[in-house]
């Protein structure tokens, strides 16, 4: 009966990659075309990289929600870490052992120049493929290394200045998108005005985003158990 | 065939095999995994599509950056609920589905 | 021409619960409730000064950041865009007010350690995602509110942190992440044919290809998982019925309407020139099969919660009956239709939000959660057990309730469409309400036959009480609502 049923769920997977693969082999081609209106508002747009004018410009709307998603997930691991500590689960091997000198090492010279890269892309995406959530991805990923190698202690708690750092960048954005409500419509940046906005938007973004991602694997449900650094 | 429509078709199958895997699977990180799957293959088709006359449309690749983060997000919940679980029951599946029929 | 603008409560509306929200966050666990309260009252005012504008003016497109579509992201606010922003305050403030009576009880309470944690934060971001998704006129800003909803609604389920909640909780991430997964791919085949999202622009530009109806199908069915519909119900009770009492009256009364409000706007609206009677009279049977079988569930509950959380799937059933009642018909069945379907999610909203406070309410002061451990309960609180009643008279369909003025607009419609068969469902599923509810007041009306644990604070009863008489009341005074339905 369960074998029958899996078989069943199968089939109709496989129906449905033949059926998507007809559907979009008979596509015709498309009757509008935003990338050349992308390419001529570009210059009202304050930045001159497409993808970044439609992100923090044109569909503003959709990052500023993206933004509240990911703060949504952090809320949510503190939701369900908040209950009773329950069942004895071996604590994480990786953080268990005593950190190997030659990460910690590793991580002391990588984490600076992490930082450094993290600041480029971000300046970068004005012009060119980078920007806030690749920076804020690279800040991320030095927490993690730094936390690995035993040199970054675990969110066990955190307190009400993380959870300000963590909540920064989505104010400033939000604080931008009222603040559009004067120049006429909700997240309407000025043209003057919008490079320097979007630039300020991006920087406060890649700080709290950065802390965000850290935070979805420092203050995960594992960290108080690793007693505050390994 | 262009290189767009050729990702989009990939997506198409992705998407079909994440479904399948989404479904049928029993141990949450393999379903999770599946998701990412899916959501990789309704990316390709997305970023694939705008892009299938050679130039690259940046409305969808903004859209694909923003549905990568929210990916993210999802898939961090939901690692976080898994683990949750495991603190508490000792298993990495739903109650009701056989952790052991997987591998 | 600017005060007008800062003083326009389309951008408020979404702008609000989120800043309200962000501030509660930084708060700290179990801070920012008085916060949510005002804000709510705010969000109420603003939404009933919307759907005055709109039942004056008519329906209203904004453009986000000044940019048109398709380029830009645009809103539309019209008469259903209105009717479910009202929904949204008018269920969620008495709810936020029971929230702080409830979690202050339970942080008293020996059994529940624990208080709200970040139960307001996750509430003003799950208010949020309600609003944006309402307004929104563009296939993926619908998407990023989708996922914002689904996540809100995870958090809140997995909030009292215990094994039941934890386990409910993750099952509801992986069905809501299935089902806007499935909803994506169709955003991707739509951009893929037509280029854009907007669907100002898609309106008609839509055409029976492969593509789009293969889109159609993903979405509809993502939407149909999200929204519960029999046989993908599964996930529903688990997660309504083991969460705390006012995420239980969040979730239910609210959160599964937003992904069948998406499902009427795309079924009705693009996807109009595709749809068939075939497929309406799939998803109306379907309709009609949860009402059935989760009014037999919900018979068969031991737990009180359970047993609501049931009834919620049985009556998400009758909002699918829109479909084969709408689909085709003449423009007076149509239109009795989709004003039955839309009373019935407010009058469902209002009702179930209210059975599910009274319940908890009722469940703290038994100190279990079990039908049979009620005996008593209606000499202890005897308003909670009126507001299950009253509650019980909207879901059962008796006038004057608005759960009447919905199920008569539904049974005109069957009548008028020659489709007799719909009305059976509305009286058998009537009948099983019945049988519930009954079985629920039966039990609190015999003798106490334990120990109890304490009261309850009286903000939870008049919480519970208010809500029901909502309900009640929009029989009475349902004109308003169906007049605001038909702008737009």
């Amino acid at each position: 009966m369960k074998k029958a049923l899996q078989w069943t769920v199968a089939a109709l997977c496989a129906l449905l990659a033949a059926a998507l693969t007809v559907a979009l082999l008979a596509l015709p081609g498309a009757p509008v075309r935003l990338a050349a209106e992308v390419e001529a508002q570009l210059p009202a747009s304050g930045v001159a990289h497409p993808v970044t004018a439609v992100l923090l410009n044109f569909r503003g709307y959709d990052t500023l929600l993206e933004v509240a998603v990911l703060l949504l997930a952090l809320l949510g691991m503190l939701a369900a870490g908040a209950g009773p500590r329950a069942l004895a689960v071996p604590p994480d091997p990786l953080l268990a052992v005593p950190p190997d000198p030659l990460l910690a090492g590793l991580a002391r010279t990588l984490a600076p120049l992490m930082l450094l890269v993290a600041g480029y892309l971000l300046w970068a995406g004005a012009h060119r493929p980078g920007g806030a959530f690749q920076a804020g991805a690279v800040l991320a990923a030095a927490a993690v290394l730094l936390r690995l190698a035993g040199l970054l202690p675990a969110w066990a708690r955190p307190g009400r200045r993380l959870r300000l750092a963590w909540a920064a960048g989505f104010a400033l954005f939000l604080l931008a998108a009222a603040g559009g409500l004067a120049a006429g419509a909700l997240l309407r940046y000025p043209p003057d005005w919008a490079g320097a906005l979007i630039l300020a938007i991006e920087a406060g973004l890649t700080f709290s985003l950065g802390l965000i991602l850290a935070g979805l694997f420092l203050a995960g449900p594992e960290a108080p158990r690793g007693g505050g650094g390994a | 065939m262009s290189a767009g429509l050729f990702y989009a078709l990939t997506g198409g199958l992705l998407f079909a095999l994440g479904l399948a895997g989404l479904i049928l699977r029993a141990h949450v990180l393999r379903k999770l995994l599946a998701f990412n799957i899916l959501g990789s293959g309704a990316f390709l088709v997305l970023v694939g599509l705008g892009g299938r006359d050679g130039t690259p449309d940046p409305v969808t690749q903004a859209m694909v950056l923003t549905g990568i983060v929210v990916a993210v997000a999802a898939t961090a919940l939901g690692l976080a609920l898994a683990r949750r679980l495991l603190e508490l029951t000792g298993d990495m599946a739903l109650p009701g589905e056989a952790p052991h029929g997987d591998d | 021409m600017a005060t007008t603008e800062l003083a326009d409560p389309i951008p408020w509306l979404v702008l609000l619960p989120l800043a309200w929200a962000t501030a509660a966050f930084v708060l700290g666990p179990g801070r920012g409730g008085r916060l949510a309260v005002a804000g709510l009252a705010v969000q109420a005012a603003l939404a009933l000064a919307l759907a005055a504008e709109v039942l004056e003016a008519g329906p209203r497109r904004y453009a986000v950041g000044g940019w048109a579509a398709p380029l830009g992201i645009e809103l539309l606010a019209d008469g259903l865009a209105a009717f479910m922003l009202a929904t949204t305050a008018a269920v969620a403030l008495p709810v936020a007010v029971y929230a702080r009576g409830y979690f202050r009880a339970v942080s008293r309470s020996d059994a529940h350690p624990k208080g709200a944690t970040w139960f307001w934060p996750l509430t003003g971001y799950l208010v949020a995602a309600l609003d944006v998704l309402f307004l929104a006129a563009d296939l993926f800003n619908l998407y990023v509110g989708l996922e914002l909803l689904g996540l809100a609604a995870v958090g809140l389920t997995a909030l009292t942190g215990e094994r039941a909640a934890v386990a409910a909780a993750l099952r509801y991430l992986l069905a809501s992440l299935l089902g806007s997964g499935a909803y994506l791919m169709g955003v991707a085949l739509v951009y893929g044919a037509y280029g854009t999202v907007s669907l100002a622009t898609l309106a008609p530009l839509i055409e029976p290809l492969p593509a789009v109806a293969l889109a159609a199908g993903l979405m509809a069915a993502g939407l149909a998982l999200k929204t519960a519909l029999f046989p993908l119900h599964f996930w529903l009770p688990p997660a309504h019925g083991g969460a705390a009492s006012p995420v239980s009256a969040l979730l239910s009364a609210l959160v599964v309407k937003a992904s069948f409000y998406l499902l009427l706007r795309l079924w009705f609206g693009i996807y109009a020139p595709l749809t068939t009677a075939a497929a309406a009279q799939l998803l109306g049977a379907l309709g009609a099969a949860a009402v059935v079988w989760g009014s037999v569930q919900a018979l068969r509950q031991e737990r009180l919660k359970m047993l609501v959380a049931y009834s919620t799937v049985a009556q998400l059933g009758y909002l699918f009956l829109v479909f084969p009642l709408a689909t085709g018909t003449g423009p007076a069945a149509a239109a009795a239709a989709w004003g039955g379907a839309l009373l019935q999610v407010l009058a469902h909203g209002l009702a179930k939000a209210a059975m599910f406070a009274a319940a908890g309410a009722m469940v703290l002061a038994a100190g279990r959660d079990a039908v049979a451990g009620l005996g008593g309960v209606g000499a202890r609180l005897p308003l909670s057990l009126f507001a299950f009643a009253l509650a019980g008279v909207t879901l059962m369909g008796l006038p004057p309730s608005g759960g009447f003025t919905a199920k008569w607009l539904l049974l005109r419609a069957a009548l008028a469409s020659g489709q007799w068969w719909w009305a059976a469902v509305l009286v058998v599923g009537g009948l099983l309400a019945a049988a519930y509810v009954f079985r629920v007041l039966r039990q609190a009306f015999l003798p106490v036959e334990a120990a109890s644990t304490g009261g309850v604070p009286r903000s939870l009863e008049f919480a519970a009480l208010a809500l029901a008489l909502g309900g009640v009341l929009l029989g009475l005074f349902g004109e308003r609502p169906l007049a605001l339905l038909g702008v737009g």
